[in-house]
């Protein structure tokens, strides 16, 4: 066991019923790193998020958080989560921005403790953070996608977490705003020191944003620092991805990803 | 008609249940609206039906139960269905909404045998499913008094969980609530509320003070707590107003809390797009 790991995942396998989808996983993320996961659709990635969050049970191997194995693991709020489905979410829920970032706070606060003066100050320095303290007040489905996303950020970030789990975050954020999000996630590791894993498929994008990469297609294929990634060829990667290399520098070269 | 209220105990028995239900049924129907379980309000009304006549029913054969308070039995119904609502869901994973019409027609059909074995009942049936006036006895009220003070408290304390676990469920469980607990107070909430409101609106109607009051809101509020609000004061409007005509006109409450209700929905439609116009939900 590391110290200094976020995240030690050993000989990690998972599968839904019959299917494996994950097999013989090992990663570990340093503190502060700023991980993106890379693999075509399918191969896993949301799963082993899941994973991590507690939200799937690892039927062999180990994650560690924090140096805790993960069922005796409880300091959740040390992490904060943007799910794939973010953007997805029921649309016409009735909640303002602002009750949206609070109830991010649930956990931290506590059973029976009520929002005090201080928590609204924290709710809207998340805002502000993340550029959307003046929509504090409108309804979440007033929204566009790229705004919600950043409100979902906000939600994971109100509780000062300590690592921050993203699921192909820029999924329904238009291709204008892609750049700015990920100059912002990169301040947050920066100035912050939040350590971040960041899920995407855009693989083409990401090598100069992160630290570290790791390229996942049922089994973990690369993980290492980003640029050993780059000096890969493109023979080298297509071994990690098989076929799917060349559909995903395509759709990049089309600028981002639209919904 | 505040005079009659001084004057009879059945109004005020009535009334005061009316404010009663008039908050729990929206303040819960809110959460249920939310989560998209409207229909769950249906089906363990219908269950709480098959429970009053297995009371009825009782009394009816057995000594013993001369005096019992229908309103405990149809509690236990009620809250055993939502159990058993829980447990079908899981079963089918797939097809959660299944577990819906299965209690439904399970309780109307246990309903109408309790019903036909009793040969009809002394005590008229027809209150118990469209609500009244009348009927709402001292023990009555205290009862709901109770479940009342029970759901608004458990409704505060619990306030940030259940709205987490509302809005997103899969965010709640990733940051470590116990999120099958809350749901499971939750749903044990629903029944209790649903048993409690339905002498007053009626079996049959039990949902819609639960979800009309609330539609109506979530057309005009802004953000949660308001939409709340909204639903206690158009509830409270509906089962006040809906009273009061049912007394003077001698008709079945249910119906005309529920035709308020719905006049209050429309005038929230219509103000909406007098408003906003363009936006859409
Ligand atoms: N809840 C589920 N039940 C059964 N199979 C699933 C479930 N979720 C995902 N899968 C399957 O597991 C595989 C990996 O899915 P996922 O982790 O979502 O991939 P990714 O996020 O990389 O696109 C896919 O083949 C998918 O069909
Ligand atoms: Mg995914």
């Amino acid at each position: 066991m590391n110290s200094g790991s976020v995240i030690e995942i050993k000989e990690l396998s998972y599968g839904y019923e019959k299917e494996t989808v994950l097999e013989d996983i090992n990663l570990s993320v340093p503190e502060k790193a700023f991980l993106g996961v890379v693999g075509p659709n399918g191969s896993g990635k949301s799963t082993l998020m899941k994973l991590i969050l507690g939200l799937l049970k690892p039927q062999q191997g180990e994650i560690y958080l924090f140096g805790k194995e993960i069922r005796r693991f409880k300091e959740w709020e040390k992490i904060g989560y943007v799910s794939q489905k973010a953007n997805s979410f029921n649309s016409g829920f009735p909640a303002t921005v602002f009750e949206v970032v609070a109830s991010g706070l649930t956990k931290k606060l506590g059973l029976f403790q009520f929002f005090k003066k201080k928590d609204k100050v924290k709710v809207m320095k998340a805002l502000e953070s993340v550029g959307m303290a003046n929509l504090s007040s409108k309804n979440i489905g007033e929204l566009s996608g790229g705004q919600q996303q950043r409100v979902f950020i906000a939600r994971a970030l109100v509780s000062d977490p300590e690592l921050l789990i993203l699921d192909e975050p820029t999924v329904g954020v238009d291709a204008q705003n892609v750049n700015s999000f990920y100059q912002m996630l990169g301040e947050l590791n920066k100035n912050r020191g939040i350590t971040l894993l960041m899920v995407t498929h855009d693989i083409g994008t990401i090598s100069d944003k992160v630290t570290h990469i790791a390229c996942l297609n049922r089994n973990l294929h690369f993980h290492g620092p980003a640029k050993e990634f780059e000096q890969l060829s493109e023979g080298g990667l297509s071994e990690a991805y098989g076929h799917d290399i060349h559909l995903l520098a395509h759709h990049h070269d089309h600028g981002g990803v639209k919904r | 008609m505040i005079d009659a209220i001084f004057r009879y105990e059945f109004l005020q028995n009535a009334f005061m249940t009316g404010i009663l239900i008039g908050i729990i049924a929206p303040l819960l129907g809110v959460f249920i609206v939310v989560r998209r379980l409207s229909l769950i309000a249906d089906a363990l009304s219908h269950v709480t039906l098959a429970g009053i006549a297995a009371s009825l029913l009782l009394e009816k054969r057995l000594m013993m139960f001369n005096g019992l308070n229908p309103l405990y039995m149809g509690m236990a119904f009620s809250v055993g269905g939502s159990l058993f609502i829980e447990k079908l869901r899981a079963v089918y994973k797939h097809y959660q909404e299944l577990a819906i019409p299965i209690i439904l027609s399970g309780g109307i059909g246990l309903g109408v045998i309790f019903i036909s074995l009793a040969d009809g009942f002394n005590t008229d049936l027809f209150s118990y499913l469209f609500g009244s006036v009348t009927a709402v006895s001292r023990t009555d009220l205290w009862t709901i008094l109770i479940i009342s003070v029970s759901v608004i408290a458990v409704i505060i304390l619990l306030y940030k969980e259940l709205f987490l676990l509302s809005f997103d469920e899969e965010y709640a469980k990733a940051s470590g609530l116990a999120s099958k607990s809350i749901h499971f107070i939750f749903i044990i909430m629903v029944a209790l509320v649903i048993a409690a409101s339905m002498r007053v609106v009626g079996i049959l109607l039990v949902s819609s003070l639960m979800t009309l009051p609330v539609a109506a809101s979530i057309r005009i509020a802004n953000g949660f707590k308001q939409t709340i609000f909204l639903s206690l004061l158009f509830g409270e409007t509906a089962v006040l107003g809906g009273l009061t005509v049912a007394y003077y006109l001698n008709l079945a409450p249910g119906g005309t809390i529920v035709m308020i209700s719905v006049a209050i929905l429309v005038g929230a439609i219509l103000y909406r797009k007098s408003n906003y116009g363009k936006k859409a939900m």
